[in-house]
């Protein structure tokens, strides 16, 4: 009869929340405390004021079964500073990625490479240049993975912003 | 006409009808503490230690219904206070405790007694502030009372630095804040409502279930009467003691690791869980995966993280448990209910069978008889603090509970010492009460300072210690579990009990027999002084029945003999 065994042990997902926030006591340091407290994973996270208002918007990525993800949603409610939370089901993720490579190497298919991820080079120093490509995560990931062979000094990423369509 | 900070928090203080707040002082909260002594509207209590102050301010909430209040300093006054505000914390109770703060110009630098204090507490408090601007100050000690109270209660913590105390603002506490992102959930949703009770209707063997929500929201009569009215069996956990009267047919007495054995075959064998205000804690469900198979669950609670959290209800409700019982209660009257007489006869039987019990022994105390004879000498007169450990759980299993907030104790954090810092504070806001601590000769000597806390502010609160020269409890798991080796349980060493009541200016006594005991409880209620009553006990006795951990509560090691 109370058979909910799907929701204890489904297999995990990823989940994109958006967190909507008062910018007030610490509210930051609030939502990571839950995460690490409750042992939440937290996969990518960015925060930023949403225009005129008093109010930022929080993204972030977690993975966990059903019933974590259920929790945490509640939990983050919870807080007092929490004005609502989403979870995204039809989504667009974007990403972004800075990437320094050394110009000590032939460099003739960087410029195509990035176009190829909605990106560019952003700019050319006597020891460097650095591209970036703003696109879905997993093509991120992707981008990063072909750059490897150029032997990149740094590599920067912004973490995850969503909209829902 | 502005005032300072220090003179807003005494008026806050003031509005909310506080009439006594527990303490300590110190360097970065003396400003505070200037105005509490040119002020005539509240008791301050100086206790000998600041987690005495949180408990007692506590459990002044648990045993009132108010917000309690505490203040202390920064520093090692705020850490020492952390213990208390993670027992209320676990249990929900309101209140709001102020902490000192150095000046926020040197806030970062580590300070003389700087600690960071909302860092700290942001785990084991519904919010806190810091409060940077004595221009915010006015707004967050409204709103710290607002939240303390309302929703899902539970300690608010103020850090307050020493400069905002100094400083001069503006206060006017009739203004009102808005909270765009704090708003509690109420009232049920009515067609849930509808669709539980026509569900619990046509069940066979339905179960309330009763947390302490019920104490919480104030709602005792309430689910008396829709228990009366349904003829549903009904148990309790540890934190709902009282709400049902001891002697209800209907109460088939706590569940949980050390429930009796006819609570937890009911819970094993209802088919309709209703959960009115409980959290199915671990001490409660024992093993998970198969507790309450047959059961469907109707699971009502004011804090929506708390449904779904361990089991998954087929009718979750969110609200406050005061205004669900009455929804529930309004529907219910239309409702023709299943006859339920067989399940509440079959219940009878168990406790027939296996009823709470233990063992008399001519040559010694039993701890358990202590209790239960305490409980016919003063009964509803007196009210109830308990420590942590085996006396902990006899005092749930047979004092005679017969009405809410008539039991203290610290049931989610488990917190040793809370007792006698418990019992002051509940004689504090019931003075016309007998305040009782039961402890253990362990717990006890955690806060025993506060003795002389009470002696001096006349709280006569008697201690009855069940002595067994053990820290019992681990002791009884390590003869059940770790082969009888008793590793740092044994309290061979100990203090002359009745001496140290006196030498605090209370009295003291030691009995071996029944009758000294009687006669013990008679002189410490008369003397009107802090008391001491130390019952050597068998020290052997166990707490049964008892789940063991990782089992079904259906398979409970049960008492030998005679029934």
């Amino acid at each position: 009869m109370n058979n909910f065994d799907h929701f204890y042990d489904s297999e995990e997902r990823r989940e994109v929340l958006s967190i909507i926030v008062i910018n007030r006591d610490s509210v930051l340091s609030r939502i990571v405390d839950l995460f690490s407290a409750r042992g939440y994973n937290i996969d990518s996270l960015t925060v930023a004021p949403i225009p005129n208002t008093d109010y930022s918007r929080i993204t972030i990525i977690t993975i966990g079964v059903a019933r974590t993800i259920d929790q945490i949603v509640k939990q983050l409610n919870k807080l007092v500073p929490v004005l609502k939370v989403t979870e995204h089901k039809n989504v667009i993720e974007k990403d972004t990625v800075l990437i320094k490579i050394p110009l000590d190497q032939s460099l003739s298919d960087v410029d195509v490479l990035a176009r190829a991820y909605n990106g560019a080079i952003q700019n050319v120093t006597e020891n460097a240049i650095v591209v970036s490509a703003t696109d879905e995560p997993k093509r991120i990931a992707n981008f990063i993975k072909v750059i490897e062979k150029y032997n990149p000094i740094e590599i920067v990423r912004s973490g995850v912003v969503a909209m829902e369509r | 006409m502005q005032i300072s900070g220090s003179k807003m928090v005494i008026e806050a203080l003031r509005e909310e009808n506080v009439d006594v707040v527990f303490g300590y002082p110190g360097g970065a909260i003396m400003n505070v503490y200037d105005e509490i002594y040119k002020q005539n509207h509240f008791q301050h209590i100086l206790t000998k230690h600041e987690q005495a102050a949180v408990h007692a301010a506590d459990s002044y909430a648990r045993s009132s219904g108010k917000v309690g209040v505490a203040i202390v300093t920064s520093g090692p006054g705020f850490t020492n206070a952390v213990t208390g505000l993670a027992t209320a914390y676990t249990d929900s109770i309101p209140m709001v405790v102020i902490s000192g703060q150095v000046p926020t110009a040197v806030i970062g630098t580590d300070a003389f007694q700087e600690i960071d204090a909302v860092g700290i507490s942001r785990s084991c408090t519904k919010h806190n502030f810091l409060v940077n601007d004595v221009k915010d100050l006015n707004r967050v000690l409204k709103i710290a009372f607002y939240l303390a109270r309302s929703g899902r209660p539970g300690p608010v913590h103020i850090d307050l630095p020493k400069d905002v105390t100094a400083n001069l603002g503006d206060f006017d506490y009739s203004k009102e804040w808005e909270l765009p992102t704090y708003k509690p959930t109420i009232k049920g949703n009515p067609r849930q409502i509808k669709n539980a009770l026509d569900h619990i209707s046509r069940a066979q063997r339905p179960l309330f279930y009763i947390g302490g929500g019920a104490v919480l929201s104030n709602c005792y009569e309430d689910v008396r009467e829709l228990v009366k009215l349904t003829k549903i069996p009904v148990v309790e956990t540890l934190m709902a003691r009282g709400v049902m009267r001891n002697d209800d047919e209907y109460l088939f007495g706590m569940l949980g690791m050390h429930g009796e054995y006819a609570a937890n075959m009911a819970i094993s064998e209802t088919d309709m869980i209703i959960c009115l205000g409980a959290r199915f804690d671990d001490r409660v469900t024992g093993r998970l995966d198969v507790f309450a198979k047959k059961a469907h669950v109707v699971h009502v609670d004011i804090d929506p993280a708390s449904i779904a959290k361990i089991i998954k209800p087929n009718y979750p409700i969110v609200g406050d448990l005061a205004i669900v019982t009455k929804q529930l209660l309004e529907n219910a009257k239309d409702i023709e209910f299943n006859d339920y007489s067989a399940w509440h006869k079959t219940l009878k039987e168990y406790r027939k069978q296996e009823p709470l019990r233990f063992i008399e022994d001519s040559d010694r105390l039993k701890p358990q008889w202590a209790i239960q004879r305490t409980g016919e000498l003063l009964g509803d007169k007196a009210l109830i603090s308990t420590d942590v450990g085996q006396h902990q759980m006899w005092t749930a299993q047979f004092y005679p509970f017969n009405y809410p907030r008539q039991f203290m104790t610290s049931g989610g954090l488990g917190t040793m010492g809370v007792g006698l810092p418990y019992a002051m504070g509940v004689k504090r806001a019931n003075p016309d009460k007998i305040s009782i601590n039961f402890t253990g000769d362990g717990s006890i000597m955690m806060n025993i300072q506060e003795i002389i806390t009470c002696t001096q502010y006349n709280l006569p609160v008697i201690n009855i210690i069940l002595n067994n020269n053990y820290l019992g409890m681990v002791r009884q798991w390590q003869t059940r579990f770790y082969e009888d080796r008793l590793a740092e349980t044994v309290l061979d060493t100990q203090a002359n009990f009745q001496m140290l009541a006196e030498s605090m200016g209370g009295v003291g006594f030691k009995v071996h027999t029944k009758e000294e005991f009687d006669k013990a409880l008679d002189e410490a209620v008369k003397s009107n002084k802090p008391a001491i009553i130390e019952v050597i006990v068998d020290r052997r006795e166990e707490v049964l029945p008892m789940v063991p951990n990782g089992h079904s509560l259906n398979e409970m090691l049960l008492l030998e003999g005679d029934k």
